[in-house]
């Protein structure tokens, strides 16, 4: 562990501090390490920290980029109104072209499409923004630093991963008031002569401590640790140095690699935490393969300033999700309803007007306007006037609207879950139908029992056709839970195909008996129930495991956790009972 | 003006993309022109500085990535590359590297669409051009992508000529499609369409233009934002699962090099040019092997029992398999295809034509694994 002199040495910045300092090293070059995802509420901190931002950016623009920004915007395109008067092409540039030099500012950036942050993702990867719009082919040279302003409430509501990942720097200020902020300790001349600096130079073992601590942190993204090492090369030129310190290494590890860290740093031992080599990976060079011997007080060091700026809820966080972060449950945002014919219009394409597409009227007559002079020349012949629109012009309106929840009720229907606990999850079916009908939900129900699951309900809004369903429902003999997670899966993926969000109810005590070949046997059961479910959690549902069981089962909490689920033990429960938890349960996770 | 560009500059950067390009018009009355010359590329890219892509040699592990790139490169009719995996593991750096390790191919002058010489054709003017590595940005719009009417042309002039598009461009080099996942419909639709037929068709303005877009399509996205389509799926020969390595001094060496290259990348590019131009070499001697490499029945029995016993749907599978199996064994100097080639370059060839089974723990690469494991022994 550390020694006790490292921290008095290096005393931990206090948040305000830290913010600072991020500031501080975004002015200095934000291009270099992406930027900050400044996660904040509205209000005086906040402010007073972009206020300090712009102190010290001295004269570099900050640009403000709405996060429902649309491409021609964003990337640049025809400037269609230039264009007309000039009776020639005239481009205009986008806000990312616009932003050279400067720093782009997206306000609530947790609400960032998936599709926007990977433009913005591509262009801070090439230093450029390539525009192939509207005739146009250009290669607009561009950097800059992005802050993503980060006021996401839920642990749902985050910047798009593709984004996140190339921003160094992170800070929450969610904690901090008014009354943490500290006076000012740099200066804008300060950052300036920090640039006129050349480039720090960074010692093997620092570098090496740096990717040590990543991986320990469980960091699996190559450019935290890059980004690491760049933050502590600016750091040092903002001191002074021309080698990166102790120091540098420290802020690096607090501003850039606690931020990102997905579990708890094991405490060193005397063991080095390193794999041995396996034999296809020949390390590559003497000097790299060398730098598993980094002296351990630096690695230490680094730990230690890493650990003391950990976030808070990560501890709890990794506790609910049983040793690791969960990464965002795959694809949600992609999962966005595509051709809707209702909801946020997201822009238009071109099309035909069959079937029920409407047509976008101005994007139409954009299409159209360009070609006017050619077409007239045409038209004159034929003794035509007017505007003239012809079918490649038209664009139909795309739309985009939040995918509508299924719940999926898996229900134990087995002999091990008593009968009256089928007649309850009926009736919590009921109410939750009467409820998904209110919303436009649908709702799905699977019961399995002897050695199958059957689907005795699809995907349906129809509140008679679930009476039906459920009326003639029977009950009784094994549980082949393993074959229902399947069967579940299945559905739930059939389901997540047509555009919808499927959320799973399993109502069961967990005591899997028939194993997925449908043969007897307690043990190989609930070995394949566990499978199935690690199987669906690589699929990323909601899913919810009611333990129906008179007394809370281990095996049934075993499987929630598997499949990445919550584990809601309700013994007592009724269908009043049964209905409230899910509909909680479902709203916490939309 | 703020804001806008002025004419000149765009105009330039349009001809420089489409240099010497005049449309292919088909029953079209309209004249075609010549356009800027075809000299105006190189210095325009040079003055603007843009640094060297990090060296294809100086990427540390993945070798699944490498060699399914290289396969690619060697054999294009084994049908492009899909690269799948987690965030900043080099998944555009290795594209951008393999563009640069390519030899010089000969094209005919004043082609937009860098068409081959023919063979027995007199007088032809060729020149040697840089294989294209096209990249279709996310928020390309349609016209760009499979060309359109010359709008400059169309305002001033009243006149008609096609621009040749994206396709045009990567006619016989590569297309790469970064965040293929998450490309608009629509634009995918166009894709599988020439992929499938090799030939761009263009109908617009009473313009009636057709031409050849053979391309190697290389795409790469990260699963958690979302699948790809299963028909794009499929147009791909090659798949590969990228994942940071786990081991320690590999990410160290990782981040060294990004570092040195981030800094000088001249300097580092430099250090590397012997060990590229020995790759290039090397790429030029297996695309000349590849005809020559026999390929025996009892290897193509092989192709089939492991196609067959993975359950892997039509023939693609076994023709890429086999094609990949060639190509490596060609990369690596031998005469035939043996047993090791197929072993070595199953997992790729296959492991996005397994019929899926979300439920089953095992992924397709584990199953491949374990069928290679029974036939050919451990």
């Amino acid at each position: 562990m550390m020694s006790p002199g490292a921290s008095a040495e290096l005393p931990a910045l206090s948040p305000w501090r830290l913010a600072e300092m991020a500031a501080a090293l975004l002015a200095l070059d934000g291009a270099a390490i992406g930027g900050l995802t400044l996660r904040a509420p509205a209000g005086p901190v906040r402010d007073r920290f972009l206020a300090r931002l712009a102190t010290l950016s001295g004269d570099m623009r900050l640009l403000r980029m709405p996060a429902g920004i649309g491409d021609a915007r964003l990337l640049g395109g025809l400037d269609l109104t230039a264009t007309l008067a000039a009776g020639r092409p005239v481009g205009e540039r986008g806000l990312l072209a616009e932003a050279d030099g400067g720093i782009v500012v997206i306000a609530m950036a947790e609400r960032l499409e998936i599709g926007t942050a990977a433009r913005l993702a591509a262009v801070i990867d090439a230093g450029a923004v390539a525009v192939e719009r509207d005739g146009l082919a250009l290669t607009i040279p561009t950097r800059f630093g992005v802050v993503a302003v980060d006021e996401g409430l839920s642990e749902e509501e985050q910047l798009p991963a593709a984004l996140a990942d190339r921003l160094a720097l992170r800070i929450d200020l969610t904690a901090l008031s008014h009354r943490d902020i500290e006076s000012d300790s740099l200066c804008a001349a300060d950052i300036a002569a920090a640039r006129a600096r050349p480039a720090a130079a960074i010692a093997d073992d620092m570098l090496a401590s740096l990717c040590t601590a990543a991986f320990a942190l469980g960091i699996d993204s190559f450019r935290a640790a890059l980004q690491a090492v760049k933050v502590a090369r600016l750091s040092a030129a903002l001191f002074g140095r021309e080698v990166v310190a102790e120091a540098d290494a420290s802020l690096a590890a607090a501003l850039v690699l606690a931020p990102h860290a997905t579990r708890l740093p094991a405490v060193p031992e005397d063991a080095p935490e390193q794999q041995p080599d396996t034999e296809g990976d020949a390390p590559p060079e003497e000097g790299e393969a060398a730098s598993g011997e980094t002296p351990r007080d630096l690695d230490d060091l680094v730990f230690a300033a890493a650990r003391a700026a950990l976030p808070a809820g990560l501890l709890a966080r990794l506790l609910a999700a049983g040793g690791r972060v969960k990464a965002r449950a795959a694809g949600r945002a992609g999962q966005m309803q595509k051709v809707a014919r209702r909801g946020r219009v997201i822009g238009s394409k071109a099309g035909d007007l069959r079937g029920a597409a409407k047509l976008d009227v101005v994007e139409t007559l954009r299409a159209a306007a360009p070609w006017q002079k050619l077409r007239r020349g045409e038209a004159a012949m034929a003794g035509r006037e007017g505007l003239i629109v012809r079918r490649e012009d038209f664009r139909v309106a795309r739309y985009k609207q939040r995918s509508e929840t299924a719940t999926l009720f898996v229900v134990d229907a087995s002999g091990s879950s008593a009968l009256q606990r089928l007649a309850e999850a009926k009736g919590a079916v009921r109410l939750l139908l009467a409820e998904c009908y209110v919303r436009r939900d649908e709702v799905a129900l699977i019961a399995f029992r002897r050695s199958e699951a059957e689907i005795v309900l699809p995907p349906t809004r129809s509140l008679v056709a679930a009476e039906r369903a459920l009326a003639g429902l029977p009950g009784g003999g094994a549980t082949p839970l393993a074959t229902a997670i399947q069967a579940a899966g299945a559905l739930a993926d059939a389901v997540r195909r047509k555009g919808r969000t499927p959320a799973l109810v399993f109502m069961t005590d967990g005591r899997a008996n028939i194993d997925r070949a449908g043969r007897q046997g307690r043990a190989q059961a609930q070995a394949d129930a566990l499978a199935a479910a690690r199987g669906l959690r690589g699929e990323g549902f909601n899913a919810i495991l009611i333990d129906t069981s008179p007394q809370p089962q281990p095996q049934a909490a075993e499987i929630a956790a598997a499949m990445g689920g919550l584990y809601l033990p309700l013994p007592q429960a009724d269908a009043a009972g049964v209905g409230r938890a899910v509909g909680l349960a479902l709203a916490a996770a939309r | 003006m703020d804001g806008l560009l002025d004419h000149a500059d765009v105009v330039g950067q349009v001809l420089r993309h489409d240099e010497g390009g005049h449309a292919e018009t088909e029953r079209s009355s309209a004249p075609t022109r010549k356009r800027a010359p075809a000299a105006k590329r190189e210095p325009a890219a040079k003055a603007g500085g843009r640094p060297p892509p990090f060296p294809f040699s100086a990427i540390v592990a993945q070798e699944e990535m490498k060699r399914a790139l290289l396969l690619a490169a060697i054999d294009p009719t084994i049908g492009g590359v899909l690269i799948f995996g987690d965030r900043g593991t080099g998944k555009s750096t290795a594209v951008r590297a393999l563009a640069a390790l390519l030899p010089p191919m000969r094209a005919v002058l004043g082609d937009p669409y860098n068409g081959a010489p023919q063979a027995g054709a007199r007088g032809q003017k060729t020149h040697l051009v840089p294989v294209p590595v096209v990249d279709l940005p996310l928020g390309a719009t349609e016209d760009r992508v499979v060309g359109a009417l010359d709008l400059e042309k169309a305002l001033v002039s009243g006149e008609k000529a096609f621009q040749p598009g994206l396709l045009a461009r990567a006619n016989r080099g590569f297309l790469y499609i970064d965040e293929a996942n998450l490309l608009e419909d629509h634009l995918v639709d166009v894709l599988l369409d020439v992929a499938a037929s090799g030939e761009n068709v263009v109908e617009r303005e009473g313009l009636s233009i057709r031409h050849p877009a053979r391309f190697v399509l290389v795409g790469s996205g990260n699963p958690e934002e979302g699948e790809l389509r299963p028909q794009l799926l499929d147009r791909f020969g090659l798949s590969v699962e990228v994942a940071t390595p786990g081991d320690l001094p590999t990410r160290i060496a990782v981040v060294k090099r990004r570092d040195a290259y981030d800094r000088d990348p001249h300097g580092f590019a430099a250090q590397w040019r012997a060990a590229d131009a020995a790759l290039g070499r090397k790429l030029v001697a297996a695309r000349k092997r590849l005809a020559m490499v026999e390929t025996s029945d009892a290897a193509l029995g092989r192709v089939a029992e492991l196609c067959l016993h993975l359950g892997t749907d039509g023939l693609r599978g076994e023709l890429t398999l086999m094609r990949a199996a060639r190509a490596f064994a060609a990369l690596e100097g031998d005469a035939g295809i043996a047993d090791s080639h197929i072993r070595s370059v199953a997992p790729i060839a296959l492991r996005h034509r397994l019929r899926r089974n979300p439920l089953d723990e095992a992924g397709s690469t584990v199953r491949i694994e374990r069928a290679l494991a029974e036939m050919f022994g451990p």
